[in-house]
């Protein structure tokens, strides 16, 4: 079992270089001066506060995304509706943000809370077409991600729409309503707390709670789940709630924490990047904050390098996608497990037949 | 008898999870002999037998034929040189007809289609030459079992088979079945072929075949000319020390009926009646076995009983109380415990870990929770206790259920199941492929279970099982009880394999005791 682990986090890293590798030939091989782009690419987080305080930013709204994509596929629920969650559960917040006048910690909190409500509607939808209609999660959350998306823009651009600003924003968020910064010369904010706190909950209820233990048989095994008289259709449905609702209250957090109008004309892609996150860290919330700040870490990495050098910051993509590729394949490096696996059997082989003959 | 035809030599093979399936074995067969391959489930015969059809590959070791090394990496090369398998579970279309499944592959053709005339022609004239009748005509779907076996031995020897596997031939047949099937054999032998017969039953081991190869945990263990060779001799060394063939168990004390089954009627997706007007009941402190060859509605039956599908019509009662609309929790609430035919699909969840896999029927009770959080504490007591009373060889409860031997994942169902404390329980092939230890280890929780009062219906494929577990019997055929006989230890095979086959059939009369005596 423990071997089985091992195997797992040597396939991951393998993985990553192997992506990282590719990603630097291909660096090599356009860029005029590589040698910079590399070390920018690389060491560029690292070299001022402020960059490696972009990282950590990025990471909140990572985790919340992941934490999200993490219970649903623990179900094996493929709802792949937390973008439109986290949109809208931004947009809850910004209603309450800007509509409502409460007392500093109480805002936030109420905030942050309905726009989890909202994502968790969000997620409510393709679970009851699933449970009522046995359609498809994966087909109806992706198409649900635009009504999100206009929907959203909808409710901003025509309630909540600062007509004195020169874009496209809302009105200014109430300044009761926004999360304090943590450390100074950064933007890192509160959220990532409660960004962390959600991971401690979404692993306990995932590993120490009896409907995270329904939730994780019914995505193991669902017949086995339902001939031992677990409730599936409940699993389906709550799986799905809950992850909108995490959703939902990152995309609160992030508005909350980062800006002070709302103005996303887009769908911002934490979603996706949540199911990258959430595949990187194997499904379990433990290994969620190491894979969101991984993935961060790339991205502001490439941002640095695409504004240093003549790179383009999409050489992350491919990254990213070589990496996938290779983790998702169940028969990368099967070889070399195989092998480890008949020596081990080898073993107990001699062992035994030494018991035999004696 | 010549020399070796064929022989395989060190063969060495590991699964990828970790299961060493054949150690250093070595094999050889003679021309024209048929050679019986024996061992308990798990022996490793058929996984050598896959290797020698191309597909599994060795990690280790050679293959010989006629003093040439040959390498066989897929089914396709292994036909090419004159070996060809029938395997258990037929490989056959079930909706083409004789002739298309006999060319499939090697189709004769006229002008780029199929010759079906031409096909027609070939099942006919194998068929004549081997003295296997088969209708090259009818559909694979409307064959009897028998039938289709011999069609996949034809479609064997129309690729030029000399050699011929057959797995488990007689596991799916009626005595009176393999009584055609060895003539058959005995006929093939006669023409010049080779036949490895993989089996094991002793009778049938000790009637048809020349030489005997009895493989145990993997090892080859011994070859013998099956006529120097005594059953005691073959079974000590098969299973590696003397097996209780017989059960010992006291006669029933029956009490209350606690499953109640009336006029049962269950109509399939495609409006096939797979359940005709059955009637049974089962009572507290005995064992009902239900024999039959599989597909006559025993599973649908077990499936409707255990809430897992729901009836077309009739009364379904546990404990008196009417379970028809009742949903899975429920039934089980009504102390209804369930081993499952198909133990990898229903009966765990294998990428679990084995106390995951025990406590799913119980998860949710007070006594494994404390407030919101599950009670790690109880929960690994538990575990712990049942892994050491079931006996489950691992290293830890916290092992994963798919690094278990078959046997120890049974024992794993068992364990929950059986301490469910249940009223009812359906043993749906509680021992199917799995070892001697274990099988009698289950078989004898069987009978204390009953002996403590639980009402038992007990489902085998295995006559042997049947016969020896059962207080009373049942046999179905066609989705109808055609007999029922009040003492099983009172029947006798053949007997049995003529209800078995719908040969014959009790009155109602007679069946109707079973519904209420």
């Amino acid at each position: 079992m423990r071997k089985e682990a091992f195997f797992e986090i040597i396939r991951t890293l393998v993985a990553i270089l192997v992506a990282l590798l590719l990603a630097f030939i291909l660096v090599l091989s356009v860029s005029k001066e590589p040698w910079k782009a590399l070390s920018s690419f690389l060491t560029g987080p690292l070299s001022t506060p402020r960059h490696f305080g972009n990282v950590v930013e990025m990471t909140i709204p990572l985790m919340f995304t992941s934490l999200a994509v993490c219970v649903m596929f623990q179900a094996k629920q493929f709802n792949l509706g937390t973008t439109g969650s986290f949109f809208i559960g931004a947009v809850a917040a910004t209603i309450v943000a800007i509509n409502i006048k409460l007392p500093i910690i109480i805002h936030p909190a109420a905030a942050i809370l309905f726009g989890g409500i909202a994502g968790s509607l969000v997620g409510t939808i393709p679970a009851i077409l699933k449970s009522r209609w046995n359609a498809s999660e994966l087909v109806s959350s992706l198409m649900l991600n635009y009504i999100m998306l206009f929907l959203g823009l909808f409710i901003i651009n025509f309630y909540l729409r600062d007509v004195n600003a020169g874009a496209m924003v809302s009105y200014k968020l109430e300044q009761a309503s926004l999360l304090p910064k943590l450390i100074p010369k950064t933007r890192i904010h509160f959220g990532l707390i409660l960004a962390l706190l959600m991971v401690a909950i979404t692993y306990l209820f995932l590993y120490r709670t009896k409907w995270g233990y329904a939730l994780r048989i019914t995505g193991q095994n669902i017949k086995f789940a339902e001939y031992s008289g677990i409730n599936t259709l409940a699993v389906i449905l709550y799986s799905q709630i809950i992850g909108g609702f995490i959703a939902g209250i990152g995309g609160a957090t992030e508005l909350l924490g980062m800006y002070t109008r709302f103005q996303w004309q887009s769908l911002p892609g934490y979603g996706w990047d949540g199911v990258i996150v959430a595949i990187l860290a194997r499904n379990n919330p433990l290994y969620v904050p190491i894979a969101a700040f991984f993935l961060a870490y790339l991205r502001i990495g490439a941002d640095i390098m695409s504004r240093m050098t003549d790179v383009q910051s999409e050489v992350v993509t491919v990254i990213q996608g070589i990496m996938i590729m290779l983790i998702a394949a169940e028969r990368f490096l099967s070889v070399w497990r195989h092998r480890m696996i008949v020596k081990g059997a080898k073993q107990s082989i001699s062992i035994e037949g030494e018991s035999v003959n004696g | 008898m010549s020399a070796d035809i064929l022989s395989m030599k060190g063969i060495t093979k590991v699964y990828p999870n970790g299961i060493v399936a054949n150690k250093e074995v070595d094999f050889s067969i003679k021309q024209g002999e048929i050679h019986a391959l024996m061992g308990e489930n798990g022996a490793g015969k058929s996984t050598l037998m896959k290797i020698l059809f191309g597909l599994e590959q060795p990690e280790e070791g050679s293959i010989i034929l006629k003093e040439e090394k040959i390498s066989i990496t897929s089914p396709h090369i292994a036909i090419k040189y004159g070996i060809g398998m029938v395997h258990q579970h037929f490989m056959l279309v079930p909706s083409l007809t004789v002739a298309e499944n006999m060319v499939l592959g090697i189709e004769p053709r006229k002008s780029g289609l199929l010759n079906i005339h031409k096909a027609v022609e070939i099942t006919e004239n194998l068929s004549k030459q081997y003295n296997l009748n088969v209708d090259p005509k009818a559909k694979i779907q409307d064959l009897a079992v028998g039938t289709k076996q011999k069609v996949e031995i034809l479609k064997a020897l129309l690729r030029g088979a000399e050699i011929l596997i057959l797995d488990e031939p007689t596991a799916v047949l009626t005595p009176q079945e393999t009584e055609e099937l060895f003539q058959e054999l005995l006929s093939l032998k006669s023409k010049g072929h080779t036949i490895i017969f993989i089996s094991h039953k002793l009778n049938e081991i000790k009637q048809i075949s020349d030489r005997i190869t009895i493989m145990r945990n993997g090892r080859n263990v011994g070859v013998f000319n099956t006529a120097d060779v005594s059953r005691e001799e073959i079974s000590r060394l098969m299973v590696g020390r003397d097996v209780i063939l017989k059960v010992n168990k006291s006669k029933a004390e029956p009490k209350d009926a606690v499953l109640n089954i009336k006029a049962l009627n269950y109509t399939n997706e495609v409006g096939k009646k797979v359940l005709k007007d059955v009637s049974l009941y089962v009572r507290s402190g005995e064992i009902l076995g239900i024999a039959g060859v599989e597909g006559n509605g025993q599973r649908e039956l077990v499936e409707i009983t255990t809430g897992l599908r729901r009836c077309s019509s009739g009364v379904v009662e546990i404990n008196g109380q009417l379970i028809n609309n009742l949903t899975i929790k429920q039934i089980r609430d009504l102390k209804t415990s369930h081993i499952p035919e198909d133990r990898m699909t229903y009966g765990v969840s294998s990428d679990g870990s084995i106390e995951e896999n025990l406590i799913s029927d119980r998860y949710d009770k007070k006594e494994l929770n404390k407030s919101i959080f599950l009670n790690k504490s109880r929960i690994s007591e538990l575990s712990q206790s049942l892994v050491k009373q079931f006996k489950v060889k691992c290293n830890s409860p916290r092992q994963s259920v798919k690094m278990l031997s078959g046997g120890n994942i049974q024992k794993v169902v068992v364990a929950r199941e059986f301490t469910a404390d249940p009223r009812l329980l359906v043993a749906d092939q509680p021992t199917r492929g799995i070892d001697v230890g274990a099988t009698e280890f289950i078989r004898n929780k069987i009978i204390e279970m009953r002996d403590s009062g639980t009402a038992i219906l007990l489902i085998s494929a295995d006559l042997n099982e049947v016969l020896e577990l059962s207080d009373s019997l049942v046999v179905m055929y066609g989705g109808e009880i055609v007999a029922y006989f009040e003492e099983a230890s009172q029947v006798n095979e053949v007997e049995l394999g003529t209800y078995m086959l719908g040969l014959k059939t009790q009155t109602k009369e007679e069946v109707g005791r079973v519904a209420h005596a």
